[in-house]
């Protein structure tokens, strides 16, 4: 049982412009972390798991705020709290498998503090919002003082904590392309409490319809916390392809989505225990999402 | 190690305080302020004991630098009553043996406003999703939903 320390010593920074930021970490290489939420952060650093010298405060930076539409699609601030995600209607309309997922997220406490840029920056395997990003094509805006480059979310994280991140980069926007009409999406998280709890399993689904709501045209399935990343079950998403979509067929994507995946035994769940619910917890996505258009 | 000069607005009222960076607001508002309603219980965002509000929302006090709580309303347990008259909050804890050993509950009254004052009609399942962050290894959680659920029909009478 590990004793919860007080913060170790830290230089407090709090630039005012993202350049400014962006200036500090090249200053300060290697030994400075960004924080905005500071939710997995702080307590990191309480653990003494990571010790940096210097902190970065990304808040008040106005660029990184903000729920933005554009014409390519929606445009979030990295610095966007859940609570803020939680509360948007558009994103409860428009991208509900990312509405979904920061319900089952933390709580109250931690979604008021913690960020969706914290989330994917933190690269958890099981990171909740990852999984809907990736169904829902998004991508995010890595800025350093090179310039900016984008990467899709489904190429964003490396292994377990590891990002495509590198040093001196801040991941400043995430983008999602307009759903197309008569899409619908969910994402369903099995834990072993009803709240406070990393997934054991977390699957997203985004499918889109004829004009009829019948017809599945395009499918995407994302499985969290089975795998060293949050990955893509593109053998699954063919099974749903071109057909009506129900109980069956729903079923059949899980079973082949399980064959993707690539759980460990944690404290959490066994490995095989995650299996079988993959195929669950798919099932009822992909009938979630339909049961939501129609 | 070098301190700061920050202001923080607590209760209605400014301070002027001199603190290291490494200072979360839990451990300001303890130990400098003296306000020692809001409890230091799991230290790392997990347990609720340490839940005050800053502009008007939940926020885990041990996971809040006191450097990023300047410019903040921000209130605790201590600026819920008006003197000696309690909160219906406060009230319908009371009246509905809400309260055990007591270490939760101004964790559990703070979440109770927050929620409240966003949804001053709610349903159980509702409530128990906004306390869904407070842990409490007393009650049982049934006495603390029926006082939200109370106080929230006191509050719209009023």
């Amino acid at each position: 049982m590990t004793f919860i320390k007080r913060l170790p010593k830290f230089e407090y920074h709090s630039p005012k412009s993202l350049l400014e930021a962006l200036d500090l970490l090249a200053k300060y290489d290697g030994k400075a972390r960004v924080f905005a939420g500071g939710t997995d952060l702080l307590v990191s650093m309480k653990k003494r798991e990571v010790l940096p010298e210097h902190l970065i405060n990304l808040k008040g930076l106005a660029e990184l705020k903000g729920i933005h539409h554009e014409k390519e699609g929606m445009k979030i601030g990295a610095s966007v709290t859940l609570d803020e995600i939680e509360h948007s209607k558009m994103i409860q309309d428009k991208f509900c498998a990312l509405w979904d997922a920061v319900q089952v997220m933390a709580s109250p406490q931690i979604r008021s503090l913690g960020t969706i840029g914290g989330n994917l920056c933190s690269a958890a395997p099981s990171a909740d919002t990852a999984p809907p990003l990736i169904v829902l094509d998004a991508s995010v805006e890595i800025l350093s003082s090179q310039g900016k480059r984008k990467v899709l979310v489904e190429k964003f994280f490396k292994g377990p904590e590891e990002s495509v991140l590198k040093p001196g980069e801040i991941l400043t926007q995430i983008m999602i392309p307009h759903p197309l009409e008569k899409s619908t999406g969910a994402y369903f998280k099995l834990m072993r409490r009803a709240a406070m709890d990393l997934a054991q399993v977390g699957v997203a689904v985004c499918l889109s319809f004829d004009s009829e709501k019948r017809i599945c045209r395009g499918a995407k399935i994302a499985l969290g916390a089975v795998g060293s990343t949050p990955i893509r079950a593109l053998k699954a998403e063919q099974i749903l392809l071109n057909k009506e979509i129900d109980e069956t067929v729903g079923k059949e994507a899980g079973t082949i989505a399980v064959q993707e995946a690539n759980p460990r035994s944690s404290i959490r769940a066994s490995k095989e225990y995650r299996r079988e619910m993959i195929e669950v917890l798919t099932k009822r996505a992909v009938m979630a999402a339909y049961n939501r258009i129609n | 190690m070098k301190q700061e000069e920050i202001v923080l607005k607590v209760n209605g009222t400014n301070y002027r305080l001199s603190i290291e960076t490494r200072r979360t607001l839990l451990e300001v508002l303890r130990e400098n302020l003296g306000l020692t309603g809001t409890k230091k219980s799991c230290n790392e965002g997990e347990c609720g004991a340490c839940t005050v509000l800053m502009g008007g929302k939940p926020v885990a006090s041990c996971l809040v630098l006191a450097m990023d709580a300047q410019g903040k309303e921000i209130l605790t347990i201590e600026g819920l009553s008006e003197g000696k008259k309690l909160h219906p909050i406060q009230e319908a804890f009371l009246k509905h043996g809400a309260i055990q050993c007591g270490f939760c509950t101004p964790g559990m009254v703070m979440s109770a406003k927050a929620f409240l004052d966003e949804n001053p009609d709610p349903t159980k399942t509702e409530i128990r999703k906004a306390i869904s962050g407070n842990l409490c290894r007393c009650t049982g959680y049934q006495h603390i939903v029926d006082s939200i659920m109370a106080a929230s029909k006191m509050m719209q009478k009023k």
